[in-house]
């Protein structure tokens, strides 16, 4: 599991490459918490080099949603890739996280 | 051949039982009493289904032959759950996690924050966790249920063995149950509760064999047997998997409870005095506009993080247009000001207001729409991030006190799949007197009845019928003290007053109810196969008083929102002497049944009664007397004491 960031002109692009599991996801948090920290609160999540995601995965975008709000911006997710969409279906969690596009789309009408 | 027994004297059970009540309810109510007649039907009636559902457990009885071989790379973590218990206690328990052969990471969750445990755990090298700063003092802590979510949060295991502090595990436990988790399905392997400070005798009625045997084996057997807090393994995926789908729809829920009162609380604000000028008024137009918005998006199913977001936003916006103009405002009075006293200003000039004033003072806290607490409230709520709660995501269920039978009952819902190992692989401490025992067994009565009232199984999607039924049966056993009460009144009221439930104690009565009796007996001897059963049943109808305050507390928490009165079972004998007030019900019950068999004898003598009916209602005080018997041996019990071992060894 390899994180970067990146920060763009309207956004703080987030990369989890590799398999985002119970290992690796508090590492995700922690990541993601220090960016916030470092002043981008609008984060995407891009997940196109995710092969693989646990629920502890996605419980953590849950962490992570939740302090980005907090700092009064918002986390989102990009490029889902098949076996991570079963996970959102199969928690129901397709029904709060929208799955954009690309991570350009994630902002792209705000 | 066992299972073709048993099965055969369950259909004999239903069969006599059926043909029994059938004749109850149909040509035996002595309709002039029909206020006792009534009742005690009802409660047989209570009791048949209560041997059927147990019946039915048994049918299914599952005796497994061991696990297959644990993958070796399975990565454990060893949770011991502490929060005010004796440390030496706690380390003991600790120290023998440590040696579990298996490799593990063990922790220890203590809820009390001890700084003395944290060094003991530093010098033995063991895991400590207490709450993370999230739990902060305005949220529920949901007790050993936040306990254990709060630990799942900063440990990665893929299974938990979750273990009371007074629970000493064997080396070889994880050797013995992860190789259940072969099977992909398989989210829970619980086995059983046992404990080594309980005589044969067994006053309190601490060990559950028949639980820990026929019952949780039968439930296996429908693939429902369930968690039990402690001594069992679970799959952490299983359990964040709850987390997130309990996430999403308690979020869900709360979203759209805010929407619908948000109505309501936009034309409060209206028609608050505080709205004065035509900006705030303007505001709440905005807001009504994006909450109505939201709740068709809702209703329309879009993503509810966009959906809050959007609302979030459009109030913002609203918000500082309307604290732009008041600046703006304000500035142009300043300027005026200045204007006119501009000899007085001198050099510093026209003041201005600051910058950021606007986004100062269109933050939260700061917001004129803080005012207006209502519509506050409602936008407080439009969130994804379940600010009710520490932790968004609790894998652990917290609609219960017992959190482990609801939490299993959700993951066979989803379709997990269970197991009951019935090998006993550790050793635990029972309560040693019977005023902490009451206070676990009302615990476990609570909170049974607090899931059969928050989550009727009987209704809940994903569950199988067998499930439901298992999953019911638990909890309508919690339900005898009812039928206690009226099994108590039944004799009394006969003895004393002549009065009888049934039209006549008659060859139709013996005929149908004795092969009932008799049978119903043997179902019990041949499902437990040679395990004592007697204190548990005797348990089951003295404690009649704790089952009915378990009953009326738990549904006046659900209902009305009461505290339940919840503590923590003590694992430390409590002091004092002989506590007789704590069966007071009973003492008077018992009393009340003796004075009614002196009565009953004494117009038996005089000629009031007739021989047959006072014979059967004395047996039957007598049958009652020997249960309550018990709860003397318990009020007198002075702790275990260990039987001294005869000297054997030699002197070398």
């Amino acid at each position: 599991m390899e994180f970067s960031y990146e920060v763009k002109d309207s956004y703080a692009e987030v990369k989890a490459d590799g398999r985002l599991n119970m290992v690796s996801a508090p590492k995700l948090r922690e990541f993601v918490t220090d960016v916030i920290a470092g002043g981008s609160n609008r984060i995407v999540v891009n997940l196109e080099n995710t092969a693989f995601m646990d629920s502890s995965g996605l419980g953590a975008l849950i962490g992570c949603l939740k302090a980005a709000r907090q700092a009064g911006g918002d986390l989102r997710i990009a490029a889902v890739q098949p076996q991570v969409n079963m996970v959102l279906k199969l928690t129901s969690m397709d029904k709060v996280l929208t799955a954009y596009a690309t991570a350009d789309e994630a902002f792209g009408n705000d | 051949m066992t299972r073709f027994w048993t099965r055969l004297v369950v259909v004999l059970t239903v069969l006599t039982g059926l043909n029994y009540i059938a004749w109850r309810w149909m040509s035996s109510l002595n309709w002039d009493a029909w206020w006792i007649a009534l009742p005690l039907v009802a409660a047989e009636t209570y009791s048949l289904i209560d041997v059927m559902l147990f019946g039915m457990t048994v049918w299914n009885l599952k005796i497994r032959k061991g696990a297959p071989e644990p993958p070796q790379d399975a990565t454990v973590d060893v949770f011991i759950t502490t929060y005010n218990e004796d440390l030496d206690m706690v380390l003991t328990t600790a120290l023998a996690a440590q040696k579990i052969r298996h490799p593990h990471s063990t922790w220890i969750l203590d809820d009390g924050a001890r700084p003395e445990l944290k060094a003991l755990c530093e010098q033995h090298g063991l895991g400590y966790v207490t709450r993370s700063e999230d739990w902060t003092k305005d949220l529920p802590r949901h007790a050993k249920a936040g306990n254990l979510n709060n630990a799942l949060m900063v440990t990665h295991g893929e299974f938990l063995l979750i273990l009371d502090a007074d629970q000493i595990p064997e080396p070889d436990i994880l050797e013995k149950t992860l190789g259940y988790f072969n099977n992909r399905r398989v989210a829970l392997v619980q086995t059983p509760q046992y404990f080594s400070n309980v005589p044969v005798s067994d006053p309190l009625g601490s060990q559950a064999p028949l639980f820990y045997g026929p019952i949780q084996q039968g439930k296996d057997g429908w693939n429902a047997a369930f968690f039990c807090g402690s001594n069992a393994i679970l799959r952490r995926e299983a359990l964040m998997q709850l987390g997130l789908v309990g996430y999403v729809k308690e979020t869900e829920k709360s979203i759209r409870r805010a929407l619908a009162a948000s109505r309501a609380a936009i034309r409060q604000a209206r028609k608050s005095t505080d709205i004065e000028s035509a900006l705030v008024a303007e505001v709440l137009d905005e807001v009504e506009a994006a909450t109505r918005d939201a709740q068709q998006e809702v209703d329309a199913g879009q993503p509810l993080a966009e959906v809050t977001y959007r609302v979030r936003r459009r109030v913002d916006a609203a918000v500082q247009t309307l604290v732009q103009a008041d600046v703006a405002a304000l500035q142009a009075d300043l300027e005026e000001i200045a204007a006119m006293e501009l000899a007085h200003v001198g050099e510093s000039g026209v003041p201005v207001v600051a910058d950021d004033a606007v986004e100062r003072m269109s933050a939260r806290d700061w917001s004129p729409l803080g005012a207006l607490e209502s519509v506050q409230a409602v936008l407080d709520a439009l969130t994804v991030e379940r600010t009710g709660e520490a932790q968004p995501v609790m894998p652990l269920a917290t609609i219960s006190v017992t959190e482990d039978m609801a939490t299993a009952m959700r993951m066979h819902a989803m379709g997990w799949e269970s197991v009951y190992h019935h090998e006993i692989l550790a050793y635990g401490l029972a309560p040693e007197d019977i005023a902490t025992m009451l206070t676990q067994r009302l615990r476990w009565a609570q909170g049974t009845i607090q899931v059969l009232l928050r989550e009727n199984p009987l209704v809940q999607k994903g569950l199988k019928l067998g499930q439901r039924l298992m999953y019911f049966a638990t909890m309508w056993t919690y339900l005898s003290g009812f039928a206690a009460v009226i099994y108590f009144a039944a004799p009394i009221i006969y003895l004393l007053l002549g009065i009888l439930p049934v039209s006549s104690l008659s060859w139709d009565f013996f005929i149908r109810f004795i092969p009932f009796m008799v049978v119903n007996q043997l179902l019990f001897a041949v499902a437990g196969r040679g395990i004592p059963t007697w204190r548990g049943q005797q348990y089951s109808l003295a404690l009649f008083p704790t089952w009915i305050k378990a009953c009326t507390t738990a549904a006046r928490n659900i209902w009305f929102g009461r505290p339940l009165g919840f503590a923590v079972t003590p694992k430390a004998r409590q002091s004092g002497g002989p506590s007789w007030s704590l069966i007071r019900p009973q003492i008077v019950v018992s009393i009340l049944l003796a004075v009614a068999a002196a009565v009953g004898i004494i117009r038996l003598a005089t000629g009031l009664a007739e021989p047959l009916g006072t014979l059967v209602n004395v047996v039957w005080v007598v049958f009652d007397l020997v249960v309550m018997s018990i709860l003397v041996r318990a009020v007198l019990y002075k702790g275990y004491e260990p039987a001294t071992e005869p000297e054997t060894r030699e002197e070398s």
